[in-house]
């Protein structure tokens, strides 16, 4: 698997999927510079966290006019597979990519360990999950609350793009386990076809026993199971 | 050549002078050493450097007392940054610095670009910054102000911290009414580079360019220096425009355009444009390799036309940088920097003529001789005698004052005071920091007694911590500045790391009074006792006098960051037990100390007696006992007895963890000569409690260091309580009711709602 990640001015977890791939993982990892226009035969493009450009405007709305962003609108058109964690989820939607708006969280920035339950597992990025898996690792954001319309939502529970959820520890969603106010404790969501992904907490932070969770591996090691099938 | 005035400076007036905080002396030394009158610019500059905060003046002749030297010092005092060797090729740079006046006024900016700066500080040496820290003094959160200076500077530190991406990791807060119109804001930066990467901040090479780099020069932040070199008014809010803003995004920026620019050989120096911005950069730069320079200010890149080289010199715009760079690479360094969107312009050169000199184009508007601009600040020892009324208070009886009536529930003492903002969990703060991006934080905030990263490529670890008990250094000087070491010391030895050296940031008031000078020379004092007895060298730090305000003095509080080192990571120990049925060991002794303590001041509102007695042998045999009992492996959790006490940190093991609580059994009754209150809540030095599954492990080692151990109880599932065989009395705590005083006080005070739950009823048991 080639997994390619792109460096926006103001990433900061790009390294972090960097170590992910290739330290835990043990596969390919090349970084994509936001001004570049070729993906480099990359499987995989991950959309990291951090602050592009800031963020002083609104999360992801600048960097979705990077010259790299048409050739990752591309892939995603084509089937490819784009991953969007944290700010890369705000890239994703401010690009159209995914469904939906992250807005300011109604409690403030939040850096916390989180659960959230998988709630499909036959996508990509969990297909070695299974649904009603409970997976914890952090977040770390003050954009991070899923907002739609009410029709949207329910288009998009039908349609099954609701990709993870935030839960309690037996695994249910409630008020107390929504870090930031997320409409329908939506913590991830994907596009219509299911190659694109986006979730505010960071898989990439939890592929670790050492760092207090592995649990991010799982979505991983599903990249990679798809892309070697 | 000739300095000429500037057509519209104006006179150099008695009053002038005055208002550039320079003395009629200090302006005597000037003339004498330029052989002339100064021009306004001149005047200027010698405010800037001349300030307490550049100089040092009234604090180096006691700083040179400091140990700083051990074989695993790189660099000590006198650069951006302290860097140590931690082995495999690798080092580590750090530094603590203070931004409190900007912070008293402007709370969210004043943090945020003290974070920016001590950032700068540390990736100017060539090191990438892993972790940050901040140690924060505030008022009582009952005061409106107070909330708002603690929201401000909380969202200052995370906005700035979270957006450059460097975990906020650990630190400390403290709340006091000494600190109402003074707070304290310190901030620690953590680096790691390879030993041969480190670069100094030393101007080299004649005929190198000297460039300006990073973000334009506006008219922020002018005379910020000086600002943070006097008291605070009520006329202080009207300097709100010298206060700087901050730009994380361009800091990311020039964070990965700086490390890119170091790895590619193209620069011989750099450093960071900080307090006084130019003029202290380049003076500094210039002393250090013993060079003269030339800077042009209309070469420098600026915001706004119009700005005279008064206002270039002593801007203190945020995420700049001054470089020297090899002759004849320019071109490959803006290029590097226009990768990162930055501009780099050659704005001056290293000259051998021995002369500081500033001109604009043709006009020689500023000129020193040599390097005396920086060597011959004046120096001052100022007199220093210790306050009557403090003597006063060290010697009151505590033990004389009587118990209130609620204190027959000793739980009711300790919901009192883990519900104290001091003690509480600062979870309401920590949460707002991202604490785990770069992918390092094995032990983040709240889970252990230090912060522990791991470091890649390696099986080992740092542990990092800053400490100060401000009440301690107040009573008694000398012995707060030794436990003030000695207590960061514990801190890091309770995750299993050995500490290897201290940063420092020492907050002080007016050095003139009397009072305060004897204070700081006392603690500074005490604190080369214990740096000496740990073998914890004094790498650099920062000085920060004048925390004065019409509300009084703060209290002197010498804060401490220290750095240790794990060998190996899987040691990596937290505060939190681990399991029901681990025996818990106490490491040290109970005494009937009670002075000083947390205890006094939240239930009796008492500052006094003499603070707890601090024996250095005893601190550094504990030290080994946990280092050498942490490596076999026998150690579940570690963590030490500090404000509150050993009840405070019994509760503490028990509730750290939220997502696994436990309860505790334990057995005082050996003391039983011992007060309870003193057993439970006085703030006896050198003791650690540990969990164990191997009780024998441990007896042996302590009594290998002449430790004290004694086994006091065991961990038990949170049903169970908190259950306290006391010296008299004892008590019962539910689990749940400590665990909410203790992570939902300081969230309910800045939501200004009730501390804790009613009472309940007494549990107390008797003996």
């Amino acid at each position: 698997m080639k997994v390619g990640i792109v460096r926006f001015p103001g990433s900061n977890c790009d390294e972090d999927a960097w170590f992910a791939v290739v330290e835990q993982l043990r596969e390919d990892a090349i970084m994509l510079w936001h001004k570049d226009h070729d993906l480099q035969g990359a499987d995989v493009v991950i959309l990291p966290g951090g602050f592009s450009y800031g963020d002083y405007l609104r999360a992801g709305a600048i960097a979705r006019f990077s010259p790299i962003m048409q050739q990752v609108a591309a892939h995603a058109a084509g089937g490819g597979i784009v991953i969007g964690i944290c700010n890369g989820f705000q890239i994703a939607c401010e690009a159209q990519l995914l469904p939906g708006a992250l807005l300011r969280n109604d409690v403030g920035y939040r850096s916390m360990p989180v659960t959230i339950r998988v709630e499909r597992s036959d996508l990509p990025l969990t297909s070695e999950a299974h649904v009603g898996q409970c997976l914890t690792m952090p977040i770390a954001h003050g954009e991070g609350r899923f907002t739609a319309s009410e029709d949207e939502l329910d288009r998009l529970e039908d349609a099954g793009q609701i990709v993870f959820r935030y839960v309690d520890a037996a695994g249910q969603p409630s008020a107390a386990a929504n870090p930031n106010g997320s409409m329908r404790s939506i913590a991830g969501v994907c596009n219509a076809n299911g190659n694109v992904v986006g979730l505010m907490p960071h898989p990439e932070r939890a592929m670790d026993p050492l760092l207090g969770s592995a649990d991010g591996r799982v979505l991983f090691e599903s990249l990679l199971a798809t892309v070697n099938a | 050549m000739t300095v000429t005035p500037r057509v519209g400076d104006p006179i150099i007036s008695p009053a002038l002078i005055a208002e550039h905080g320079i003395t009629p002396d200090e302006f005597e030394r000037l003339v004498a050493m330029l052989g002339r009158q100064p021009t306004f610019t001149e005047l200027g500059i010698i405010s800037a450097l001349w300030s307490e905060h550049c100089s040092y003046k009234h604090s180096r002749p006691v700083l040179r007392t400091l140990p700083t030297k051990a074989p695993w010092v790189l660099q000590g005092p006198g650069e951006n940054a302290g860097v140590i060797s931690i082995g495999d090729g690798l080092a580590v740079a750090f530094k603590i610095e203070s931004h409190n006046h900007p912070s008293a006024v402007e709370p969210y900016q004043g943090a945020a670009t003290g974070v920016g700066g001590i950032l700068r500080d540390v990736f100017t040496m060539g090191a990438r910054p892993i972790a940050m820290l901040n140690s924060l003094r505030f008022g009582s959160l009952e005061s409106p102000r107070v909330r708002y200076l603690v929201a401000g500077v909380v969202r200052g530190i995370g906005d700035y911290g979270n957006c450059v991406g460097i975990p906020t990791v650990a630190g400390d807060i403290m709340f006091d009414e000494s600190y109402e119109g003074n707070p304290l804001v310190n901030a620690m930066c953590v680096g790691i580079l390879r030993e041969e990467e480190l670069i100094r901040a030393k101007a080299e090479g004649v005929g190198n360019p000297i460039m300006a780099v990073g973000a334009r020069t506006g008219r922020d932040g002018i005379h910020g220096a000086s600002f943070a070199s006097e008291d605070l008014s009520h006329e202080s809010d009207a300097k709100r425009p010298r206060v700087q803003v901050g730009d994380p995004f361009t800091e990311k920026l020039l964070l990965e355009a700086t490390l890119e620019l170091i790895a590619s050989g193209h620069v011989v120096a750099i450093q960071d444009m900080g307090a006084a911005g130019l003029v202290s950069s380049s003076a500094e730069m210039a002393e250090r390799g013993d060079v003269g320079v030339v800077i042009d200010t209309l070469k420098v890149p600026v915001r706004e036309q119009g700005m005279t080289p008064y206002e270039i010199l002593l801007s203190e715009s945020q995420e700049r940088m001054l470089v020297v760079a090899t002759r004849g690479r320019e071109e490959q360094v803006r290029e590097i920097l226009a990768k990162w969107d930055l501009h780099a312009e050659v704005i001056g050169e290293v000259i051998a003529e021995p002369v500081y000199r500033v001109v604009e184009g043709d006009h020689v508007v500023a000129e020193f001789p040599g390097t005396r601009l920086v060597t011959d600040c004046p120096s001052y020892t100022p007199e220093a005698r210790e306050s009557d009324a403090i003597i006063a208070l060290r010697a009151r009886d505590v033990h004389g004052i009587p118990e209130r009536p609620e204190e027959r529930d000793p739980a009711w003492t300790l919901e009192q005071l883990l519900s104290s903002p001091t003690i509480a969990s600062k979870q309401w703060m920590y949460r707002q920091y991202d604490s785990t991006v770069r992918t390092n934080t094995v032990l983040g905030p709240g889970a252990a007694d230090a912060a522990v990263l791991r470091i890649r490529g390696t099986t080992k670890g740092l542990a990092v911590k800053t400490d100060c008990n401000g009440r301690y250094v107040y009573l008694e000087p000398r012995v707060g500045g030794r436990i003030a070491v000695a207590e960061a010391a514990r801190n890091v030895a309770c995750t299993g790391a050995r500490p290897r050296a201290i940063t420092n940031c020492l907050n002080f008031g007016n050095p003139k009074k009397p009072d305060v000078f004897w204070q700081f020379k006392e603690a500074v004092g005490g604190m080369g006792e214990a740096c000496e007895a740990l073998e914890t060298p004094v790498t650099g730090g920062n000085v920060s006098l004048y925390n004065e305000s019409p509300t009084g003095t703060v209290y002197p509080t010498p804060t401490i960051g220290m750095v240790g080192v794990l060998d190996n990571i899987a040691h990596a120990t937290g505060m939190a037990f681990r399991a029901a049925g681990h025996t818990i060991v106490l490491l040290g002794d109970l005494t009937d100390e009670l002075g000083a303590s947390e205890y006094l001041s939240r239930i009796h509102d008492v500052v006094a007696g003499a603070p707890p007695k601090c024996d250095l042998v005893s601190e550094r045999a504990l030290i080994d006992t946990l280092l050498d009992a942490i490596q076999t492996g026998a150690v579940r959790s570690a963590h030490d007895c500090s404000e509150g006490g050993l009840a405070v940190a019994l509760a503490e093991c028990c509730i750290a963890d939220q997502r696994a609580m436990f309860g505790a059994t334990v057995n005082l009754s050996v003391w039983e000569a011992l007060p309870e209150r003193a057993a439970l809540f006085g703030e006896a030095q050198a003791r650690v409690i540990i969990s164990t599954t191997d009780v024998s492990a441990i007896r042996e080692i302590a009594a290998k260091h002449g430790v004290r151990a004694t086994v006091i109880g065991a961990t038990m599932p949170p049903e169970a309580g908190l259950e306290v065989i006391g010296t008299k009395r004892g008590f019962t705590a539910a689990i749940a009711r400590l665990a909410d005083a203790y992570h939902g006080a300081i969230e309910r005070a800045m939501a200004r709602m009730p501390d804790i739950a009613p009472p309940a009823p007494a549990t107390g048991v008797p003996a």
